[in-house]
């Protein structure tokens, strides 16, 4: 596995860094938020992403995807973080593709994966119950009767939860609250009888959603993957959220720091730029090492996942872990040093700091992943 | 060749001239460093030195003509992992391989090249690095020792310090003032000066750790043919800053070199402070182990990639991140085993305490130097800052 960019997949990562600054930039990320803009994101802009064929990077060729791997969506997740685009792309093209593709039927894959691929079916995993990432603290109950099953529960934070056409829902067919055995996925039509989505506004501007089931009745074509077994496809699918997410946190941590190094050579006081005062400089080249990391990180767990080598999971983990804890240290670093003007809703930078909090606390914040790390090295 | 047919030619090579002993964990006391007094403890390793010299692979990349193995990046990539898989010890340590030769490689002239290359290839000279003296230390450009050059050389008087293992090395490569009326940085040069000679005297400093692998160096009087010059004369700066690159390379690897078969940070917690459920049974400990794991292995993946995009090239300025953050980590390292092992990793000799935990302590004290020498860890801020980030002076 290199750790570097073949040619192919540099040229995509050129395109998305300037796809993303020229038709998303943090402004309209403000507008987004500014307009109350009742999908949270632009939908033009969405379908532009998948004619450039980003919504079916893994998406298998035979359901109209091209089935380019993680190490490239990574890339586009990457350029997406540098601006912070609120997009369908780790709702959708990285988290539903991969539910669907890893654990769905024939039948499950011919009918939403074209359609995925195509910017027209927008998807969203409704998994947590609390509020702290534990993806198999599911009371949500799916009961079967004969060839139906229906759904009770509650999902929160559920991302793209209220735009989504089709949900992923985790819920427990057996066994009790933190058991690994005993979790279903099912796939659930976003307007079938007893689902009611209600929008939380988060502090990144960004999508969210609390979902009600009461008594959502399907029938057994809506489980996805094998009843009880869900947790195996569920923790592939998590890990390509964990490194996808990794990813677009290393673009925010990479921009929100190389802003904050360009005020440092631009900003004057004392006369000279404050760049120059070495309790600054040892900061910033403290940042640098920390983002180099987090990249070498990021690139392994991506080229892990697409290998399916036996340690992706751990790396998956090393890379939420580092991208938070990089993300943490330079999105506080960079409001402290833009000083008075960093804490000013006008100035951009502050959208950085709020995105950070909530992309660390999304599939495992950094101390969920030294833990997880920790057990699966055996200790 | 291709690199599978390089792979399997390799690994059946190995099998067959590695030395069983040279394939056990190796004691401070075995290690091999060469030199005209080159000292073997276990006879096995001058059998397994002669060996790999003979095949070039004590410096797989260097071309053939100078002793080297005339490896691509990508086998001496494969011979590295194929000596770990069958834990093969390194044949020989030495400052004249991961500091002088590359830098003769690149700037030395070809009488240079060929007069010391094929020598520390084979371990037959050891090294040792004059470049610290007392009032320049971070400070390095302001050093005083005097080289003036009379007729075809140079007479070289003053006092380096902190010149590692100089009272068992040969030769010295030497910074020293040509130029004392120029700018600090430009009347320096870089010269390699024999230390047979009477006028060359060393003086171990006994360490914290009770160790004295520093020495002072005393020059006086020595006479240095002018054709020890490397670089050009009031040029030294410039080889004594790509040396330093190779050096914090080196320092940066340290935990890497150390690392072998020693047990895990989580195994030892679990003996010395309880395993409960598979996991160490202190759950702020593990945190603190896991954090140290996670960012050894993001440090190596870095490491990686950065040999990945060079290519084989210089290490150029990032090669201050990784001394920096490298020797950060190797302290880390200690001050978590001391906390793991308790008062146990305490002792100082004697009875009561196992050799492992003994050289704890030791191990520990020495480390403190890692963000010292070759640049401390802020000098290596300092040159991210500003060679790597442009930020103002």
């Amino acid at each position: 596995m290199a750790l570097i960019l073949d040619a192919d997949t540099a040229l995509i990562r050129d395109t998305a860094l300037d796809f993303f600054a020229k038709r998303s930039p943090v402004s309209a990320l403000r507008k987004l938020r500014d307009d109350k803009d009742a999908l949270g994101f632009s939908l033009p802009l969405w379908r532009q992403m998948a004619e450039l064929g980003w919504a079916g990077f893994l998406v298998p060729e035979a359901y109209g995807g091209s089935d380019f791997g993680c190490v490239g969506l990574g890339q586009v997740l990457e350029a997406a973080g540098r601006s912070l685009a609120a997009t369908p792309l780790i709702a959708t093209a990285l988290i539903g593709a991969s539910a669907l593709a890893l654990a769905g039927s024939e039948a499950q894959k011919a009918a939403h994966l074209p359609a995925l691929a195509k910017g027209e079916r927008l998807l969203a995993l409704a998994l947590e119950e609390g509020a702290h990432h534990a993806p198999y603290r599911i009371a949500t109950a799916v009961k079967r009767s004969g060839a139906a099953c229906r759904i009770d529960g509650e999902k929160r934070f559920v991302l793209d939860g209220h735009v989504a056409d089709l949900l992923v829902v985790a819920a427990r067919s057996s066994g009790d609250v933190d058991d690994r055995r005993g979790i279903t996925l099912l796939l659930v039509p976003a307007d079938a009888k007893g689902v009611s989505r209600h929008r939380t506004e988060m502090a990144d501007s960004r999508n969210a959603a609390i979902i009600r089931l009461q008594g959502v009745e399907l029938g057994e074509d809506a489980v996805l993957g094998r009843i009880d077994d869900g947790a195996e496809p569920l923790d592939a699918v998590l890990d390509r959220a964990r490194a996808g997410l990794a990813a677009e946190m290393l673009g925010t941590a990479a921009e929100a720091f190389e802003r904050t190094l360009q005020y440092l050579k631009d900003r004057k006081q004392f006369g000279v730029p404050i760049g120059s005062f070495q309790a600054l400089k040892h900061r910033a080249a403290a940042m640098f090492a920390e983002i180099e990391l987090a990249r070498s990180a990021v690139l392994a767990a991506l080229a892990a996942l697409d290998a399916r080598t036996a340690d992706a999971g751990e790396l998956a983990s090393l890379a939420k872990a580092k991208a938070g804890d990089a993300l943490f240290l330079v999105s506080n670093e960079a409001i402290q040093m833009h000083g008075g003007i960093g804490m000013t809703d006008e100035h951009e930078i502050g959208f950085f700091l709020k995105r950070a909090r909530v992309a660390q606390a999304s599939f495992g914040d950094s101390t969920f992943h030294r833990d997880r790390y920790a057990r699966l090295r055996g200790y | 060749m291709e690199n599978a047919a390089f792979r399997a030619e390799t690994r059946a090579w190995l099998e067959a001239q590695c030395p069983p002993s040279m394939r056990t964990p190796m004691p401070e006391d075995e290690v091999v460093w060469g030199g005209q007094n080159a000292r073997f403890k276990n006879p096995d390793s001058r059998l397994w030195l002669e060996r790999m010299a003979a095949k070039g692979w004590t410096v797989p990349i260097w071309p053939k003509e100078y002793g080297g193995g005339g490896l691509s990046a990508a086998e001496a990539r494969i011979l590295e992992e194929e000596m770990r898989r069958l834990d093969c010890r390194s044949p020989l340590q030495s400052f004249g391989i991961w500091m002088l030769g590359p830098v003769l490689l690149e700037c030395g002239t070809e009488a240079q090249k060929a007069a010391h290359l094929p020598k520390i290839a084979r371990g037959e000279i050891r090294w040792c690095q004059g470049y610290s003296e007392p009032e320049a230390g971070s400070d390095l450009a302001g050093l005083k020792t005097r080289a003036v050059l009379q007729g075809d050389s140079f007479l070289v008087n003053g006092h380096k310090i902190w010149t590692s293992y100089a009272n068992f090395a040969d030769w010295i490569f030497c910074l020293v003032r040509t130029d004392p009326l120029a700018k600090k940085h430009d009347g320096i040069s870089f010269l390699l000066i024999d230390m047979d000679d009477p006028g060359v005297r060393t003086r171990p400093i006994r360490l914290i750790s009770g160790a004295s692998p520093f020495c002072e160096t005393f020059i006086e009087n020595v006479r240095v043919p002018r054709e020890n010059l490397v670089g050009g004369l009031n040029n030294g700066w410039t080889i004594a800053k790509k040396l330093l690159e190779h050096e914090r390379k080196m320092i940066a690897s340290i935990g890497e070199r150390q690392r072998g078969a020693e047990r895990s940070l989580a195994d030892l917690a679990k003996a010395y402070v309880g395993e409960k459920g598979g996991t160490v049974a202190d759950a702020v400990l593990r945190d603190r182990i896991t954090q140290l794991d996670i960012d050894q292995r993001a440090f190596r993946l870095t490491q990686r990639r950065a040999t990945e995009e060079a290519k084989g090239g210089s290490p150029g300025p990032a090669s201050a991140m990784f001394k920096f953050y490298g020797t950060e980590l190797n302290k880390r390292k200690f001050e978590l085993l001391l906390q793991i092992a308790g008062t146990q990793a305490l002792g100082w000799d004697g009875d009561g305490f196992t050799a492992g935990e003994l050289r704890i302590a030791r191990e520990w004290l020495r480390s403190k130097a890692n963000s010292i020498e070759g640049g401390t860890s802020e000098i290596q801020l300092n040159i991210i800052a500003k060679r790597v980030l442009g930020l103002p002076d």
